[in-house]
């Protein structure tokens, strides 16, 4: 391998994807250094898919460059392959084969020399709780074997950078936490794993989190410099019946920023909240809705990201 | 370099393996096809139901009748008595043929003069009428041969009053004109055409609608390594076709097999690859099976048609007859049909030959040029 200590894992500038007329991906700038696990957030169609895609060198990039693990993904397409693993949402291991015929396929593809293969098979089987299953049809597995099957083969060959695009959509909450305690497992060992998902307790399991909308990176950090810095205003939670009563009152407050539903109450951004927050009692009354005092509460991430998107949707709308 | 080429083989085979319907499909569509086209393809015409008007009622016209009826082409179903009941049966679908002997008929025979045979032939299947009438023909010609020491000129329909000339038919490597010989070998080839072409796009297509070509293009693997592993197989299923279905051919249908099996083998082997070759084209054009399966429904039927399987290339307009350069089917007809009937070797097949190694050629380039591992 040539990267050396200086050389992020992934680096991505000013990449750029059109399909026809429409933008996926719009002049994103990207890195990640060695050994980090990047949780990329964004709502659906946002362009994580498609970012990933081309750093994988399954989709040419209209215009701007990246390498990953020091090699051009245009100019070297065939070494970023062989220092990459990649694992879609949808599983994609063959059904009508074995535990063990897939993980032999694999292995055969990415040429893992057959003395290192019986060891890193076995590893990839403990990995994913297959012991003793290894002669099952994949098809008959469940969704969280399936998955964690599918990245122990998408590690036989030990690349240095793993992709992994929405791995635990569809699977269940359990599942989910294992894979992730895996994910920490292989970054352990200096593997740099660049993480799609749209489940905002994931990105809190990330040593950054990369935010990406429309095709743009709106905002890149750990998850806590998220919370502490991008919140413009002031977040406060507000009890109150009925909830979409109160946000269409809300939206009508200049005060208010943002305003958003979060389970069985509000979680409301004002400008200033010791001044502000007092008087939105009267004004839902008012309309007929019942609300509690407001509560001053520290921002989710989820929170940040609802007004970041927000932002970006108002931005747009302006120009 | 045949490391992952070996592994890709070795999955392609388990997987044909694990489905149980696999074997089913390759050969039960294979056999029945073969009985179907063995049996039902044929131009021969029996038993065409005739009408018949015998307004002489005399030993002769009675004679030219029971011609007719000897030979089994024709069956009576019905003795009209007048000129309506003879269009209504021809109208109502009852006869396809009505024979109209006029009153005089035998007067006329007996004199020398010329005698009418009028022949009203339903016209709606255009070949059946046109062999039934040339059957007609033969009997009338028979019947008038036998008119002995009497000068006869029988005139029946549009078919040409009988003249001097004989005519002695000395057809070659099908002595008896039997259709099925000309049929079965050309079933082989179309039937082999058909499986191999939509097995080997649906192959890929699947993969690719399933997600798993999306993992196999982050590896790695070269693209000339993914297409001959899954082409090989494909390629081996074609070869079992032809043994299979020539076999059955030969032992079943009696079809002779007097050419060499090596030049045969030859063309097999060039026939498949342009096939193999034409169903990954097919499948870089589909993304979805459905759309695999639309593709090869529309492309199959004209590559059926345009090959000289049944209809003469050479009758057809030019523009078509350019088309039929294309259609690797056309060249494996004439290669099977020499090779079994005529026992030709390369010498007279090289120009078949080096077409199909063409069509090979380009169309499995175009299709690993146009398989990059992307999915742009």
């Amino acid at each position: 391998m040539n990267a050396t200590g200086d050389i992020p894992a992934v680096l991505a500038e000013g990449l750029t994807k059109k399909f026809g007329n429409f933008t996926a991906v719009d002049h994103l700038d990207l890195r990640i250094e060695k050994g980090q696990v990047v949780g990329f957030i964004g709502p659906n169609g946002a362009g994580k898919s498609t970012t990933i895609r081309m750093l994988c060198g399954l989709l040419m990039p209209t215009a701007g460059r990246a390498s990953v693990a020091g090699f051009d993904v245009g100019r070297e397409p065939e070494a970023v392959r062989e220092h990459i693993g990649y694992m879609s949402q949808k599983f994609s291991l063959y059904g009508d084969m074995t535990v063990r015929e897939n993980l032999r396929f694999f292995g055969g593809i990415y040429r893992v020399r057959r003395e290192d293969f019986v060891e890193r098979m076995r590893f990839a089987i403990s990995m994913a709780g297959l012991e003793g299953r290894e002669n099952a049809l994949v098809r008959t597995l469940a969704g969280g074997w399936k998955q964690r099957l599918a990245l122990g083969c998408a590690i036989l060959h030990r690349p240095p950078v793993l992709f992994l695009d929405e791995p635990t959509s569809g699977v269940e909450p359990e599942a989910r936490r294992q894979f992730w305690d895996l994910i920490h497992e292989l970054a352990a060992d200096r593997v740099t794993i660049l993480v799609s998902t749209h489940y905002m307790d994931e990105a809190e399991y990330c040593n950054r989190v990369a935010l990406i909308d429309r095709g743009k990176l709106v905002a890149m950090g750990t998850p806590s410099e998220l919370r502490g810095h991008r919140l413009s205003g002031e977040l406060y939670e507000l009890r109150c019946a009925p909830l979409g009563g109160a946000l269409k009152v809300l939206a009508g407050v200049p005060s208010v920023i943002e305003a958003a539903i979060f389970g069985d109450r509000l979680h409301v951004v004002l400008t200033d909240g010791e001044r502000n927050a007092p008087e939105l009692v009267s004004i839902l009354g008012d309309h007929g809705v019942q609300a509690e005092a407001p509560r001053r509460i520290t921002p989710s991430l989820e929170d940040v990201f609802v007004q970041l998107v927000a932002r970006g949707t108002e931005q747009r709308t302006m120009t | 370099m045949f490391e992952r080429l070996s592994v890709m083989l070795m999955k392609e085979f388990l997987q044909l393996r694990r489905d149980r319907w696999m074997m089913f499909r390759l050969i039960v569509p294979l056999i029945i096809q073969m009985v179907v086209f063995g049996y039902a393809a044929t131009f021969t015409v029996h038993h065409v139901a005739t009408a018949v008007l015998d307004l002489d009622q005399s030993q002769a016209s009675r004679s030219l009748i029971s011609h007719f009826v000897a030979t089994s082409r024709f069956d009576i179903v019905d003795m009209a008595e007048n000129r309506k009941q003879i269009t209504s049966d021809i109208v109502d679908d009852r006869a396809v043929v009505a024979l109209v002997i006029n009153a005089g008929f035998s007067r006329n025979l007996e004199n020398g003069r010329s005698a009418p045979l009028q022949v009203i032939i339903d016209g709606t299947n255009s070949n059946t009428a046109l062999i039934a009438l040339g059957y007609i023909g033969q009997i009338t010609a028979q019947f008038s041969s036998e008119q002995e020491g009497r000068p006869v000129a029988l005139r029946v329909g549009s078919v040409s009053p009988v003249t001097g000339i004989k005519l002695e038919p000395l057809p070659w490597f099908n002595e008896g004109l039997n259709e099925r010989w000309f049929f079965i070998p050309g079933v082989i080839g179309t039937l082999t055409l058909l499986q191999v072409v939509s097995l080997t796009a649906f192959a890929v297509v699947r993969e690719r609608e399933v997600g798993t070509l999306e993992q196999i293009m982050v590896s790695p693997i070269r693209p000339f390594e993914f297409i001959l592993g899954k082409t090989v197989p494909f390629f081996l299923i074609g070869f079992g076709d032809i043994a299979l279905v020539s076999a059955f051919g030969i032992l079943w249908f009696h079809v002779p097999f007097i050419g060499s099996p090596l030049v045969m083998l030859a063309g097999a082997a060039l026939f498949l690859m342009a096939a193999v070759g034409m169903g990954l084209l097919l499948s870089t054009f589909s993304r979805t099976q459905q759309q695999a399966f639309a593709l090869n429904f529309f492309l199959l039927n004209p590559f059926f048609i345009l090959s000289g399987f049944a209809f003469p290339i050479a009758a057809m307009p030019k523009a078509l007859q350019w088309f039929t350069l294309i259609n690797p089917l056309r060249y494996f007809l004439v290669i099977i049909r020499a090779v079994f009937l005529k026992g030709v070797g390369v010498d007279v097949l090289w120009p078949q030959l080096l077409a199909l190694a063409l069509l090979a050629a380009v169309m499995l380039t175009i299709s690993v040029l146009r398989f990059t591992k992307s999915l742009d």
